[in-house]
């Protein structure tokens, strides 16, 4: 069922105006839905408040955390830096889209396996950014992951679990020790 | 972020036309530079005019050998493409040394040209910045200056220009290629961005209602000598204090028959050194010679306290860099 939402998430200066909304078609993990939205809501916002996926976490909010990381058309982007009109017609796949059912997904078991969370807000990007880089395949070793993982943050500094949970998904040989 | 408008033009004309009827209109393409200056209250546009269903999303073959950038390929596509990873290598690695991988994904290499400073008093909205408001001061000056120019200042403004990609498409001596209302023109990349002088606002020299519609590379890639070498506070994902795009022709006997010497991190523009470069020129690729072109870069350097280590960091960067230029293995 196609969903037609109203968001209150509008500026304070655009009370005096009359919110000029436009129709924004987004596939979401699969599913269509229809949005009106004022122009100036992030992807992000219309995910979050217009859609309730809240899976998607807003961090910094300026592209410099990567907890909103998810995947447009395929390709990992932030989400917090685009306009929800700016993607009219795009396929979005975000954290919730991940799992097959009760089913994990593999980066997701292996971040349950390895420990690779604390506080666990950072993840649902980690591991959206981690599906993106593995589709773009430039990994090659364990040093590549950490430069391509790089835009995302996480402040528990969970990041040698973060590395080893991508790494055993990707097969990833580890860098032979110096000599 | 303020209320605006929004429409989305599906030819360049339209889009040029758009932008000539609103002065306060902005273009958004990747829009990862603009959208954070908005949220800052840095940028105000009254409308945004989306440029992505335009089509200049591919890079296409020149006839004279080079290659041409459409102005919406992404950092990413651009810096991943076989042909400039093959004949352009300092490109792709000087994209490649920027930003996070989500963000190449978004960014456009026409908007690279266009990001802002990353002035600490430029983002700020409750401190002086004569690039943000003409006229009111200029904070960094005698304030907190770290990241700041060491060549091409002016008493009105210290900034840096961001980016890598335009580093190396200044050493590369690549084209600008405009559309506007006048007609279409060429910007060479030394002309595109500007210094301070007494108008920091200007960030580049196009006229209103002007757009890049693509970059140019010219057929010299310096593939088998080159070198982008980037110093930052951490190793991934952070602006260069200094960086350095190197690239040299080499005769069999080790003399350089062409240099290219620009660096990053340190002014207003991508800072190539037309003197520097010729300086090199038929001198044997040695230590010695790159040391003399490391003094005449920074011959007119001036630090501003936080930032005077900027002045022997990017000599010492320099000579690394194009000693990494000289000893790479050949790529045949």
């Amino acid at each position: 069922m196609p969903q037609h939402v109203i968001s209150p998430n509008r500026p304070v200066q655009a009370a005096a105006l009359p919110p000029p909304t436009a129709a924004v078609t987004l596939t979401i993990n699969g599913t269509a839905h229809r949005l009106e939205v004022a122009p100036w809501v992030s992807l992000l916002d219309a995910l979050r408040d217009y859609l309730d996926l809240t899976g998607t976490k807003k961090g910094c909010d300026h592209g410099q955390c990567g907890a909103c990381t998810v995947l447009v058309n395929g390709k990992r982007i932030n989400s917090c830096l685009t306009l929800a009109v700016m993607k009219d017609g795009a396929e979005i796949t975000t954290i919730e889209g991940l799992a097959n059912g009760e089913e994990l997904h593999p980066f997701q078991a292996a971040f349950v396996a390895h420990d690779a969370f604390q506080c666990g807000y950072c993840t649902p990007g980690q591991i959206c950014s981690a599906v993106g880089l593995q589709q773009e395949g430039r990994v090659r070793t364990t040093d590549d992951i950490r430069e391509l993982m790089s835009g995302n943050i996480c402040r528990c500094g969970a990041y040698p679990n973060i590395v080893d949970a991508i790494a055993e998904v990707m097969q990833t040989p580890r860098p032979a020790p110096a000599s | 972020m303020n209320s605006f408008t929004y429409q989305r033009p599906d030819a360049v004309p339209a889009a040029v036309r758009a932008l000539t009827a609103d002065p306060t209109a902005k273009f958004i393409a990747g829009g990862t530079n603009l959208l954070d200056l908005m949220k800052e209250n840095v940028e105000r546009p009254t409308q945004l005019i989306d440029l992505n269903r335009l089509p200049l999303a591919t890079i296409e073959e020149q006839p004279d050998g080079g290659l041409r950038l459409g102005a919406l390929v992404t950092n990413a596509d651009t810096a991943y493409d076989a042909r400039v990873e093959t004949r352009y290598p300092l490109l792709a690695r000087a994209i490649l040394a920027g930003a996070s991988p989500q963000l190449r994904n978004m960014a456009t290499d026409g908007g690279n040209l266009f990001q802002r400073t990353r002035c600490y008093y430029f983002y700020d909205t409750a401190t002086p910045c004569n690039k943000r408001e003409p006229g009111s001061g200029c904070s960094a000056l005698h304030g907190y200056n770290r990241i700041h120019a060491i060549l091409g200042t002016s008493e009105s403004c210290i900034a840096t220009h961001p980016s890598d990609m335009c580093v190396a498409l200044a050493a590369l001596g690549a084209t600008v290629q405009v559309s506007g209302p006048d007609g279409e023109r060429s910007i060479a990349f030394a002309d595109f961005h500007r210094l301070p002088a007494d108008a920091p606002e200007r960030d580049n020299t196009l006229r209103p209602g002007e757009l890049v519609t693509a970059i140019d590379l010219p057929p010299a890639g310096f593939a088998d000598h080159y070198a982008y070498v980037k110093i930052r506070d951490r190793q991934s994902y952070a602006f260069a204090l200094v960086s350095v795009a190197a690239a040299l022709e080499l005769d069999a006997q080790g003399v350089i028959t062409d240099a290219r010497l620009t660096l990053g991190g340190v002014a207003h523009k991508p800072w190539r050194d037309a003197e520097a470069e010729a300086l090199m020129q038929g001198q044997p690729a040695t230590r010695a010679t790159f040391e003399r072109a490391a003094e005449q870069v920074l011959r007119d350097a001036k630090g501003f306290g936080h930032n005077t280590f900027k002045i022997e960091l990017a000599k010492r960067t320099i000579v690394r860099a194009l000693l990494q230029a000289t000893e790479m293995p050949s790529a045949l």
